[in-house]
């Protein structure tokens, strides 16, 4: 069976962001872009349920600029097989990342599509969950633990949920969307790097694949939180507490 | 036309959660002249129902009453949710992960955005929600016929749970997809009140060192204050305690009266769950830890020290 990666490309988590003077964005300017965190860990698991002999083939997506193709040669590096971008400088909303995904998903009819949770920048954890709708297809979102049985058509996913852990069996095709612990990602290696280089990249148009990616929303403005008044350090535990009880009154 | 607001329950209580949605529909209501009704969509959940009814501000509930909604799965309650959709304006669901889990479904469904996550409203198509861990805020027009959105519930004070008087009307049930099933769940047990609602919360990172010095130093402290416990994801990813006591981007959201950070040392995914709490403590050994630059009360001191302190003096 097939697995599709839809990989994001984020700013690098490491980076705290900076609001534009003109409020219309975040500045991108000469920041460092990576794979989103979450996206490196649906690599991850999809190369390891081929690695188990159970996936023949991993193929990466990426919806964006002409520079998301440094993603899906990430992704390659890391072992996926081969790479799809769907190119446009168009900003896209999770709808239409979804509506591009269901018609590579239609073509390239894989059993299982992983996504990660949420994208780091814009946090807003819709993607998957959306493409699963729109194809029909089961969802097990906020994965610790997946479970393929090609066999029997199913999947058990682990999911992390408000009270705890909960467990799903998917009837495939399905989507999962990984969390955080479903497990630690590879480094690429540079021989591996070198490989991706010469890895097949296809590159399409939303207007070949007959989507329309006009976003729904529109950003009227981005702006800075207002920032927290400085507070104090205190010297012991004494006066820790004379301050919460006195000044905060949180405390009685 | 209407406003939609999804219950959060367990067939058998609504969770707070739905109070603070609530409250978001009602602040978009002030503008529009409509009325919010409630959905509770559950198996044999006519006690969450009566609850519903009794939230100030409701006009009526619908109840879909059926065994394939027991598990909140979200095919089938996407399916029932799109079904009814059509008359309604709004259609609002908590950010818990329930409500994370079936809102995009739904809208997918509609051909809408989804607008995740807000913490205010500006008027019925304009809200602002926080992007980038809380490091920009976005102010966001939706020209959707039906806008679908998911609460940040610390960004609204909750409605009252009793003084209103709606209407109970039993909907019928949408088909079982058969898609997706429940084979178990493991849900945390705790005394300790909720991390989403509670008014204090102490919390702990990395440098509690083990699961064990997390309960035996921690606990006390927690004890003594009534407070709910939460951890930094390194401590979760430590093993020291389960997933569901995460704070931050990816973990839970919280604004108590008061947050205590204990061993943390305040990474933006970390503050990004926490910052808006109305008073934060730290205690972290290293006096150069982010974290004191959003503490009110910063203690540079070994924690092993200054918290077994801390409860004795309390
Ligand atoms: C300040 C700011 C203003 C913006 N304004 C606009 C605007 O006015 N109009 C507009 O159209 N857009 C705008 N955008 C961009 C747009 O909001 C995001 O690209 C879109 O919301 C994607 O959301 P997400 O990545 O958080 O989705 P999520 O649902 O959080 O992503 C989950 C997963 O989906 C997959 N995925 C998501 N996106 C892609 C992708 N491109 N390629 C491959 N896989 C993907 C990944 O697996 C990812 O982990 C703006 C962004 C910012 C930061
Ligand atoms: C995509 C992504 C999402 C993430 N989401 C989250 C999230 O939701 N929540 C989250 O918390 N993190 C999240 N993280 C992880 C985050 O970046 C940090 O790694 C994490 O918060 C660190 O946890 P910590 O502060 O406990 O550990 P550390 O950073 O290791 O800090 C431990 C602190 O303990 C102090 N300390 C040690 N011993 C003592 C002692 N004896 N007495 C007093 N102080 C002591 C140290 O000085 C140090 O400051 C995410 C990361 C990524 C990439």
């Amino acid at each position: 069976m097939k697995i599709l990666v839809p990989v994001k490309r984020v700013i690098d988590y490491n980076i705290k962001v900076r609001v534009k003077a003109d409020n219309t964005g975040v500045d991108l300017a000469n920041v460092k872009m990576a794979m989103n965190p979450f996206d490196e860990i649906a690599v991850e698991e999809a190369l390891r349920i081929k690695e188990a002999g159970i996936a023949t083939e991993v193929v990466a997506v990426s919806c964006g600029v002409t520079a998301c193709q440094e993603t899906l040669r990430t992704a390659m590096a890391l072992g996926a097989d081969r790479g799809i971008l769907v190119e446009t400088d168009v900003e896209l909303q999770p709808l239409a990342v979804a509506k591009l995904l269901k018609t590579i998903a239609t073509n390239e009819a894989p059993q299982l599509i992983i996504l990660g949770k949420q994208a780091i920048d814009d946090d807003a954890n819709q993607t998957g969950q959306m493409l699963a709708a729109l194809l029909g297809w089961p969802q097990a979102t906020f994965a610790s633990k997946v479970v393929v049985d090609a066999a029997a058509g199913k999947v058990a996913v682990t999911r992390e949920v408000d009270g705890g852990l909960e467990t799903l069996e998917l009837t495939l095709p399905a989507i999962v969307t990984t969390d955080l612990r479903l497990n630690e990602p590879r480094y690429a290696t540079l021989p591996n790097i070198m490989k991706a280089k010469k890895k097949p990249l296809d590159v399409v148009k939303p207007e070949t694949l007959g989507v329309d990616v006009t976003p729904r929303l529109t950003t009227l403005k981005v702006n800075e939180p207002s920032p927290r008044a400085a507070g104090i350090k205190v010297a012991d535990v004494a006066e820790l507490i004379h301050k919460l009880k006195n000044e905060a009154k949180v405390i009685s | 036309m209407s406003i939609l607001v999804i219950a959060e329950h367990d067939n058998a209580s609504l969770k707070a959660a739905t109070l603070n949605t609530v409250a978001a529909a009602a602040k978009i209501n002030a503008s529009l002249t409509s009325e919010i009704h409630v959905l509770v969509a559950g198996a044999t959940c006519s006690a969450v129902a009566s609850q519903a009814a009794a939230v100030a501000g409701v006009a009526k509930v619908l109840v879909a009453d059926a065994a394939h909604y027991a598990d909140q799965t979200a095919e089938n309650l996407a399916a029932l949710i799109h079904a009814y959709a059509s008359g309604y304006t709004h259609v609002l669901a908590p950010a818990t992960s329930n409500g994370k889990n079936t809102l995009p479904r739904v809208a997918a469904l509609l051909d809408v955005a989804q607008i995740s996550d807000i913490i205010s409203v500006l008027d019925a198509d304009t809200f602002v929600r926080p992007i980038y861990a809380g490091n920009a805020l976005a102010t966001v027009k939706s020209a959707d016929p039906v806008k679908v959105i998911t609460v940040r519930t610390t960004g609204f004070d909750p409605v009252a749970a009793t003084g209103g008087q709606a209407t109970i009307e039993a909907m019928s049930a949408g088909p079982d997809l058969g898609l997706s099933k429940l084979l178990g769940r493991e849900l945390s047990k705790s005394a300790r009140p909720e991390l989403a609602a509670a008014k204090i919360i102490v919390s702990g990172g990395r440098g509690m060192g083990s699961g064990e010095n997390y309960h035996t130093v921690l606990e006390p402290l927690a004890d003594k204050l009534g407070a709910a416990m939460g951890a930094s994801r390194a401590a979760v990813d430590a093993g020291f305690v389960p997933n569901d006591y995460q704070v931050g981007q990816t973990g839970k959201i919280v604004a108590p009266q008061l947050y205590i950070a204990i061993g943390i040392s305040g990474a933006i995914q970390h503050l990004a769950g926490m910052k808006e709490s109305k008073v934060i403590v730290a205690i972290n050994k290293d006096p150069d830890a982010p974290i004191f630059q959003v503490a009110d009360y910063g203690l540079v001191a070994d924690l092993f020290q200054a918290v077994p302190e801390l409860v004795a003096a309390l």
